[in-house]
């Protein structure tokens, strides 16, 4: 789950890592209330949850308060790669002596978290790192000691700095490396970190992303991640969501349905192979139960350029009795009555086989033949 | 014979009286795994088909100290205890069937896990068979046959389809493993690369993989550099997924341009290793492969 801006500054904040002076607005008075109550020059910088604002116009800054209002009206309601903007965040504009870079996330061929430092930061960070591949610091963590004050003055000194600005700089790291644990983080960044002409270290910008898994453990972000209003998901998304269902809206006409993500992705593949086009992707998961099932389909089943479901179960710990059970009940809850094509194979399948079969549903062994099958329906409508 | 699990292996199940511990504990029995105990805290001095259940581990390996490996099936929020626990007991293998485990956690029983020796297979996977001898997983059972070909997986429903093509060609599996969905988990393709080279009844690879992460690019870096002995054919999934969301420049980063399925089949192709175009396929590349 990611966070907005706002609310990783607030989550630094209580770390004790400066950020500049600001606060949140939702409306232009709003933001011209608050940037009174700063100094001049602010930025206005564009909550939304995705990367790239800067770039798409979503960060201006003002040196007055017309035109905080101006850049406010802006921005507020902008449309930033399918996310609408809500609010803003102003803030006091840092005067840049120099940008760096810090980053905590997870390694997964170490199987620990990796923290990554540069003393070039800023919006070109990936393409330094690959170019230039000496200016980025690389520092996994070792799981046994955690990351301690010695490990944060050693990335410092890598950066190069030295004495008492090495010290504040590590202690803004090891906080970071807090957050991470305290909050079961997957990436805590601070791109840029800035240190400002008057020598001070402040966090610009700051990013979390919390580990979905863990989110049982944070309700008061789980809950925010179901608010429409500031989801990152759209509502579709966020409807399978609620089910347990992993949905991806696409462009085609051909409904997918299938259990676990490899299997999911290499039907979308094949589909495509014959020449067909999907309209989702949709993963039911591991032991998916009948309701389960019903709900992938009606979700499925509400994209009106739908013309042909293609569901794909191979059965584990999912029962393909509990996959024919939902596909029954969807068929009468919502009365659903396109073709469908069904490729069920695996635990219980006689069992699923039967009660399919009973209500005069016809079902393949071959996923080729089934993929084949759906792309001919999808293109010619049923033989 | 196969690796890391066979007739010889004597399992506990933790999580045993929930709905899929005890669906799968019979299926795991009928098909020959020797079940000794189940484990679920509150259910001690129960019986699961005829299998006695205890509230802790150390009391299971107390009365039963042959069991060398588990199998968890408890939910995600208690999975790190439980794992620990098997750790803890000395259990030699620890499959995970778990999934939406927290990433915290598991890099929690990772290092532990390799401190004390601990083979864990998984977070989310669908375990590991060594087809005629012992099933230590949820796969559906009739798919698999005794044979030549073992499966390194990240997928679990595409294993299965595979491992089908692979018996319905009479070349059948010497174990599949499936290394598990999550970013972070016990075995990598490397890691079972090299245990196969060392078993005399995997007489080829199959290696299936997906978008996301490098592993499979640094699977392909280590066939090239030992010249691995067997045949390998790959199906990578996702080819056509679209660019999925990154994680922060950080993410990116790690990875290099790793990540896609196209840096996967290249990296592999330029193993030698040949690519499925299907799923289907790789039974037809191998059978051509072992019979030439």
């Amino acid at each position: 789950m990611k966070l907005f801006e706002y609310e990783a500054k607030r989550i630094f904040t209580n770390y004790g890592i400066p950020i500049p002076r600001g606060e949140l607005a939702t409306s232009p008075e709003e933001a011209c209330r608050i940037a009174s109550r700063l100094n001049f020059p602010i930025a206005i910088k564009a909550q939304v949850l995705v990367s790239g604002r800067g770039k798409a116009g979503g960060i201006l800054f003002a040196k007055c308060p017309s035109e905080v209002k101006e850049s406010a009206a802006r921005i507020l309601g902008m449309n930033i790669k399918g996310l609408k903007v809500e609010s803003v965040w102003v803030e006091e504009k840092l005067p840049v002596k120099s940008e760096l870079f810090f980053s905590i996330t997870i390694d997964r061929v170490k199987k620990g978290y990796i923290a990554l430092s540069s003393s070039v930061g800023g919006i070109d960070i990936e393409e330094i790192a690959e170019k230039t591949p000496e200016k980025l610091v690389k520092f996994p963590i070792n799981p046994k000691y955690g990351f301690r004050s010695f490990h944060a003055r050693q990335i410092a000194s890598k950066i190069g700095y030295t004495g008492a600005k090495q010290t504040q700089l590590a202690s803004i790291f090891q906080s970071l490396y807090s957050i991470i644990e305290d909050l079961d983080a997957e990436l805590v960044e601070m791109n840029p970190l800035v240190e400002t002409t008057t020598g001070e270290f402040i966090a610009a910008d700051a990013r979390i992303i919390i580990d979905d898994n863990a989110l049982f453990r944070h309700p008061e972000y789980k809950k925010r991640l179901f608010e429409a209003k500031t989801s990152e998901f759209s509502r579709e998304e966020l409807k399978a969501l609620e089910k347990g269902l992993a949905y991806v809206k696409l462009e085609g006409n051909i409904g997918i349905i299938g259990n676990g993500a490899g299997l999911v992705m290499a039907t979308l593949d094949a589909v495509q192979h014959y020449g067909g086009q999907p309209a989702n992707f949709l993963d039911v998961g591991g032991g998916a139960s009948a309701e389960r099932i019903t709900a992938a389909l009606e979700i499925v089943a509400s994209d009106p350029k739908v013309n042909v479901i293609f569901i794909n179960i191979l059965g584990g710990i999912t029962r393909c009795d509990e996959v024919a059970k939902g596909i029954i009940n969807a068929k009468e809850k919502v009365g659903y009555d396109k073709p469908m094509v069904i490729r069920l194979v695996g635990t219980n399948e006689e069992e699923g086989k039967r009660v399919l079969s009973e209500a005069g549903i016809h079902v393949l062994e071959s996923m080729e033949e089934a993929a084949e099958k759906a792309v001919q329906i999808s293109q010619r409508g049923l033989p | 014979m196969g690796i890391i699990v066979n007739r010889n292996t004597k399992v506990i199940v933790q999580g045993i009286t929930g709905t899929q511990g005890r669906f799968h504990t019979k299926a795991m029995l009928e098909y020959g795994t020797k079940i000794v105990a189940g484990v679920t805290p509150g259910k001690g001095g129960t019986k699961i088909h005829g299998i006695p259940v205890y509230d802790t581990m150390a009391e299971a390996i107390e009365k039963h100290e042959e069991a060398n490996a588990s199998i968890i099936f408890v939910p995600a929020p208690f999975a790190l205890d439980a794992t620990l626990e098997a750790i803890e007991s000395k259990m030699e293998t620890i499959v995970i069937i778990t999934e939406h485990i927290p990433i915290k956690d598991s890099i929690q029983i990772m290092h532990l896990a390799k401190e004390n020796n601990t083979t864990i297979i998984g977070p989310n996977t669908p375990g590991i068979i060594t087809p005629g001898e012992c099933k230590l997983g949820i796969m559906p059972a009739h798919v698999f046959q005794q044979g030549m070909v073992g499966i390194i997986s990240r997928s679990g429903t595409l294993t299965y389809e595979i491992a089908n093509s692979l018996t319905q060609a009479q070349l059948g599996q010497s174990t599949c493993l499936g290394l598990g969905g999550d970013p972070i988990v016990g075995l990598n393709f490397i890691d079972v690369l090299e245990m196969f080279e060392k078993d005399p009844h995997t007489k080829a690879v199959a290696l299936i993989g997906e978008i996301g992460g490098n592993l499979e690019e640094l699977a392909a870096k280590y066939i090239q550099e030992v010249n691995y002995p067997k045949p390998v054919a790959a199906f990578i999934a996702g080819r056509t997924a679209p660019p999925g969301k990154r994680m922060g420049h950080a993410g990116a980063i790690v990875m290099g341009k790793a990540g896609t399925a196209q840096t996967k089949i290249e990296a592999l192709k330029a193993a030698g290793v040949e690519i499925a175009e299907k799923p289907g396929d790789i039974a037809k590349i191998l059978a051509q492969k072992l019979r030439t």
